[in-house]
């Protein structure tokens, strides 16, 4: 967090991920579910950039997606300088090491099968050429520097607790010296009083290697603790991205607006004085996306505009874009024009 | 909204649980997952129980209804009052008269607590008709009347849909719908928004705040999240390794919480607004696994200010004026 410096290390550009849908006795291709569609940001060097947003928002798919854990159907992602959006499988392989995810459940992502050494040593055997003893070396410092005792690496993942599990995930992540991690919802399932603890463990994991983070969470109260930037998401696009003050201090889109205000607060004197915006109704199906603005049937703020011409995703402040026919401006329509500035 | 509802402090007690005992046989030994734990719940009020899991809370509700499996459960002691009767004295065939009548429920994840092969009126019309004995036809009627309660649009068609075809919020409503059929007197809520999206969560705590208005009915609200129960509660209690550690009126708690246990829970979550923290305060180690009835505080062992007493006596519920107690020598200043 401290040693950031003003260059992307990951860059997205228009990202689209649909998913087919069949239907029908011979299968046909009968729609798509427009799960990410058309997300564009960057990720700095050293930052971590929260991306937040309900379920089904489309926000684990454009993690995954950046990793190219699946074709994409259309953008580009560069990552430190590679352009990876169209790359086969096959060439991917080498760049594996320097992009990692952490997964939300460390219960099912762990192989029961294995013990913890040999989960943690398996990107070793897969990417290196270490000898078994560097690799033992290697293995047992990773389990020091996630804080899990060395005694207990011939155990399975059954023995440990969700906190220790989630170390464990974490140290696996960290053994081929990434750069870049994407952390989707590491701390969801995990209680308050442990939750705490991985989150420390995350930041000082990045101050130690430099990690670049994409932390994904539905949590907001913790990604205002943990990002520098964050990006909010609502039906397969970003609709909101700014520096973290500015966002949680004055959100411009209303559905950003919405959202903080639904965040319930540990204090019972503020919680009730708060005006609290409560949105009707559901998240539309990303499969029928309604016509113009995605939020349009949900936003108190709805224009005619709004029903009929999609916003652009634009720069109205240094640093802060958002999709909203509100802060439609002539300005420069271009997200990609001009980085975001420096965040200390 | 949600202020104004606070009982008064003479109200009649509903329910009234005390010393409840609940242990599981398992392989090799015994879980103690609840220890005498005691509260009274009064007539219109909000009661917040809070805890991590495995610390009891869910078990305390399912214990005082007769829900658990036994075995591996049993209840081994306490006393269950409600409307003249000891409910863990009763017949199966009598509790099952208070269950979803006079004491309805809901349930964290509307998605397995719904049957899926049954349409959401039949489902609503089942407690109608089993407790209250009334036709198919008013049965229906009042089905119809409790989906516009809990405010779903096109009650009446919706009434033949099956559960796959509602949202997660809408599904959360329908248990709430089939949760008040019988006019219950008091509704056990267990962690109903916790599977839900904040925004929905807002919604569903706006709904049962104004019915509970309504209806009048006394509320228990089991959550882990504590901003959740700042905005709902009247009084809450806060559990940890199978007992109340602390009970407090809400606003009384979260100003002057006494246990190190209920203070370091509310310095690990981070806010949403004010002041940021530049470094999350841990709380070390694991919650416990309660292998026998408990000799000593079960927070000992993460607790930054305990004493020797902690380690050989556990401590009862010392009263701290006011309504508000907690279990621990070092707040009692018993050192």
């Amino acid at each position: 967090m401290l040693d950031q410096d003003n260059t992307a290390l990951v860059q997205v550009r228009d990202l689209k991920m649909h998913f087919p849908i069949h239907s029908g006795l011979l299968r046909r291709r009968t729609g798509a579910v427009k799960a990410v569609d058309g997300v564009t940001f960057d990720v700095m060097r050293g930052e971590t950039l929260g991306l937040v947003g309900e379920s089904g928002c489309g926000k684990s798919t454009c993690g995954r997606a950046i990793l190219r854990l699946y074709d994409i159907t259309g953008g580009e992602v560069t990552i430190d300088g590679t352009a990876i959006g169209q790359m086969g499988q096959g060439a991917l392989r080498p760049l594996r090491p320097t992009m990692q995810m952490v997964f939300q459940d460390p219960q099912a992502s762990l192989n029961p099968r294995m013990t913890v050494e040999a989960i943690i040593r398996e990107p070793l055997d897969e990417h290196t050429r270490m000898t078994g003893a560097e690799k033992a070396d290697k293995v047992a410092e990773l389990m020091d520097a996630v804080g899990l005792n060395r005694r207990f690496a011939k155990r399975y993942p059954h023995a440990f607790s969700g906190g220790q599990r989630q170390r464990i995930g974490i140290a696996r992540a960290l053994a081929l010296n990434p750069k870049f991690i994407v952390c989707d919802e590491p701390i969801a399932a995990l209680d308050v009083s442990i939750q705490a603890q991985v989150v420390n463990l995350l930041e000082d994991l990045q101050e130690k290697y430099g990690l670049t983070y994409l932390f994904i969470s539905h949590d907001l109260s913790m990604v205002r603790h943990i990002a520098t930037r964050i990006a909010v998401m609502y039906l397969g696009r970003i609709v909101e991205l700014a520096p973290r003050d500015a966002l949680f201090g004055d959100p411009l889109h209303p559905y950003t607006r919405a959202l903080l205000s639904a965040v319930p607060e540990p204090d019972p004197t503020r919680a009730r004085a708060r005006d609290r915006i409560v949105l009707q109704g559901d998240v539309p199906s990303p499969a029928n996306p309604p016509k113009g603005c995605n939020f349009c049937t949900r936003c108190p703020a709805v224009m005619d505009v709004c029903k009929q011409v999609e916003p652009t995703y634009q720069q109205v402040q240094p640093g802060r874009f958002v999709a909203c026919h509100l802060y439609e401006t002539t300005g420069t329509a271009d997200p990609t024009a001009g980085h975001p500035p420096h965040i200390s | 909204m949600p202020d104004g509802a606070m009982p008064l402090a003479g109200a009649a007690s509903v329910l009234d649980v005390r010393n409840l005992k609940t242990v599981f046989r398992i392989r090799g030994g015994e879980v103690h997952a609840v220890n005498d734990v005691s509260f009274s719940l009064k007539a219109g009020e909000l009661l917040g129980v809070v805890g991590e899991s495995g610390s009891g809370k869910s078990v305390t509700m399912m214990s005082l209804l007769g829900l658990l499996p036994m075995p591996p459960a049993e209840v081994r002691g306490g006393t269950v009052r409600f409307e003249g009767q000891d409910l863990l004295q009763i017949g199966a065939e009598d509790l099952r008269r208070v269950r979803g009548g006079r004491i309805g429920f809901v349930f964290q994840d509307p998605m397995t607590s719904l049957n899926p092969v049954f349409t959401v009126g039949m489902q609503i019309m089942e407690p109608l008709r089993t407790h209250m004995g009334l036709s198919k036809t008013a049965a229906r009627a009042r089905a119809q009347e409790l989906l516009e309660l809990v405010g779903i649009p096109g009650a009446k068609q919706r009434l033949d849909d099956y559960p796959h075809q509602f949202s997660g919020g809408m599904r959360q409503r329908v248990m709430i719908a089939i949760a008040l059929a019988c006019d219950p007197q008091v509704l056990i809520a267990d962690e109903p928004t916790t599977a839900l999206d904040v925004t929905i969560q807002a919604q569903i705590i706006e709904l049962m705040l104004e019915l509970r208005q309504r209806l009048g009915m006394a509320v228990i609200w089991i959550t882990h999240d504590l901003g959740v129960i700042a905005g709902i509660a009247d009084r809450v209690m806060v559990m940890y390794g199978g007992q109340v550690v602390e009970h407090a009126p809400v606003k009384e708690l979260f100003a002057n919480p006494q246990h190190p246990y209920t203070r370091a829970l509310l310095t690990t979550i981070p806010r949403i607004s004010g002041a940021r923290a530049h470094r999350l305060t841990v709380i070390q180690g694991q919650p416990p696994i309660m292998g026998a009835a408990p000799t000593a505080c079960p927070f000992r062992d993460r607790c930054d200010v305990a004493i020797p007493r902690c380690a050989v006596e556990n401590p009862p519920r010392f009263d701290l004026g006011g309504g508000h107690d907690a279990a621990c020598f070092v707040a009692k200043g018993a050192v």
